[in-house]
This record gives C-alpha cells, sequence and structure tokens, in this order.
C-alpha cells in the first residue's frame, strides 16, 4: 500500500474539533474531501460530500446557541463514508438552552438540509438534551444519490 | 480559503458581478455587499459570473435568491453565468434553474437582461 492510497479492506477513522465560527468551515469541508477521494469515490460524489459536510458543519454554527465548538468524525469503510457532525460545547443538565434542536428542520436553513439530504445516500438526526445534537450521514462506494 | 469579487460596467449599462474562489458562510457576506452595494445605487439589472467560482453552499444560494428578490422589487432581473457543472448541478437540484436565468457567457447573460 502507498502512502497515498487507502487499504480497501480496514476502516479507519478521523476525528476533528473546529471552533464554531464561519472562518474554519473549509477545514472540515476540505477534510472531507481528502478523505472521500481517498475511498476511490467519485468526483461528483467527493462534491457531495464536501457540500453536505460543510452544510452540516454550517446549520450548526448559524443554530448553535451554546457550543464552543463542532466534532466531526469520517469513517472510512470498504464500502461507505459515515461521517458524523456534533455540536460541541455546554450539554450538562443545567443548560437551560439544550433542549433546542439544533438540527430540527424547522429551524435550519431549509436549502441547508434539502442539499445534505438529496447529495448524501443516509442521513439522520440525534437529538438529545445532554449528548446534544448529531447529525449522521452516509456515502456509499458506487451509490449515487444525487 | 479565498474569494474575489469584482464589479464591472459594460456598455449598455450592464453591471456584471465577477466572483472567483469559493462562496460559503464565511465568504458569502463579501459577496452579499457587492451585491447590495449595486442596488443601493439603482442597479436592478445584474449578471453575477460565476464562471470562476470553484465552490457554493446554501448561504452562497441564499445570497444570491436574496439579490434576486431585491432587485425583482424594483422590476430588475439577476442572470447567472455557470459553465462549472459542479455549480449547475446545486442548482439543478434546488430547482434554482427555475428562477435565475442561467447562460454560458456573460454576453448572453447580457443580452437576456435587455
Amino acid at each position: 500500500m502507498s502512502l497515498l492510497s487507502t487499504d480497501a479492506t480496514r476502516s479507519d477513522v478521523v476525528e476533528l474539533r473546529i471552533p464554531c465560527r464561519p472562518e474554519w468551515v473549509a477545514i472540515p469541508r476540505l477534510t472531507a474531501a481528502t478523505i472521500a477521494s481517498r475511498l476511490k469515490l467519485s468526483i461528483e460524489d467527493i462534491e457531495d460530500v464536501k457540500l453536505a459536510v460543510a452544510e452540516a458543519c454550517t446549520a450548526v454554527m448559524q443554530h448553535d446557541h451554546h457550543g464552543e465548538y463542532i466534532d466531526i468524525t469520517c469513517e472510512a469503510h470498504p464500502d461507505a463514508l459515515r461521517v458524523h457532525v456534533r455540536d460541541g460545547g455546554r450539554h450538562g443538565a443545567a443548560d437551560e438552552g439544550a433542549t433546542a434542536v439544533d438540527f430540527d428542520e424547522a429551524r435550519i436553513a431549509g436549502l441547508g438540509i434539502f442539499l445534505i439530504r438529496t447529495l448524501m445516500d443516509e442521513v439522520s438526526f440525534d437529538v438529545h438534551p445532554e449528548r446534544g445534537t448529531r447529525l449522521f450521514m452516509v456515502k456509499r462506494i458506487g451509490a449515487s444519490a444525487g | 480559503m479565498d474569494i474575489k469579487v469584482n464589479v464591472r460596467e459594460t456598455p449598455g449599462d450592464c453591471y456584471v458581478v465577477d466572483i472567483a474562489g469559493e462562496i460559503d458562510v464565511y465568504t458569502s457576506p463579501k459577496v452579499k455587499d457587492a451585491i447590495g452595494a449595486l442596488i443601493d445605487r439603482g442597479v436592478y439589472n445584474l449578471v453575477i459570473d460565476l464562471q470562476k467560482v470553484r465552490y457554493i453552499d446554501s448561504t452562497g444560494l441564499g445570497v444570491l435568491i436574496g439579490g434576486l428578490k431585491r432587485v425583482r422589487e424594483h422590476g430588475g432581473s439577476v442572470n447567472l453565468v455557470c459553465t462549472n457543472p459542479q455549480i449547475r448541478k446545486i442548482f439543478d437540484i434546488t430547482g434554482l434553474v427555475k428562477i435565475f436565468g442561467i447562460f454560458e457567457s456573460d454576453d448572453a447573460a447580457m443580452k437576456a437582461l435587455v
């Protein structure tokens, strides 16, 4: 295996934490695109992943009222790229704002969530008052969502 | 992350906004300011050239939609120039191809305004 290729039989995890501010949104976007390219997703699929991950982070930045950072986890599997985006910061029981649904479709920019759902093969939300909010999305290798 | 926004006046009182780079939540305010400044000056027919845009997200689309709404209030219009298939795809799947005129060249976009 060369240094620039990914072993097709194993799964790897890349974790990233960025400040919850717009000037950092390019970092997860480009990181996700790099991982997607190593999984040999098509150019079009790489662009889909790039946009979907950026939209998820943008949604957190625009709607998260209490988080200081965003955690992004990219799981590179032989058959798919799985991405978790979580709002960070204060998630304790004392957080009076924690019941807010940060990824609620009613509160999110409609276009952004529409793009995520359209471009990815699988999308789900997990909203929890203590754990915070998590968006999970999958791009399967060889599938075409868009 | 870079964005360059340049406004130029062309013969026939048409204004073209040339954008180069990536339009996202960080850079879109610069695009919004440029378009807003033109509209504030009474320019209601605009061509926005996206040929050198490598990436656009929902905040960038929101800025374009906002500009279109403002000029339409004055009977104006916004035409886009887009030749990048990835950018074009975003307009296709969001249905924005139905509200923006999208052209392959500045000339075609300008002619369609008059």
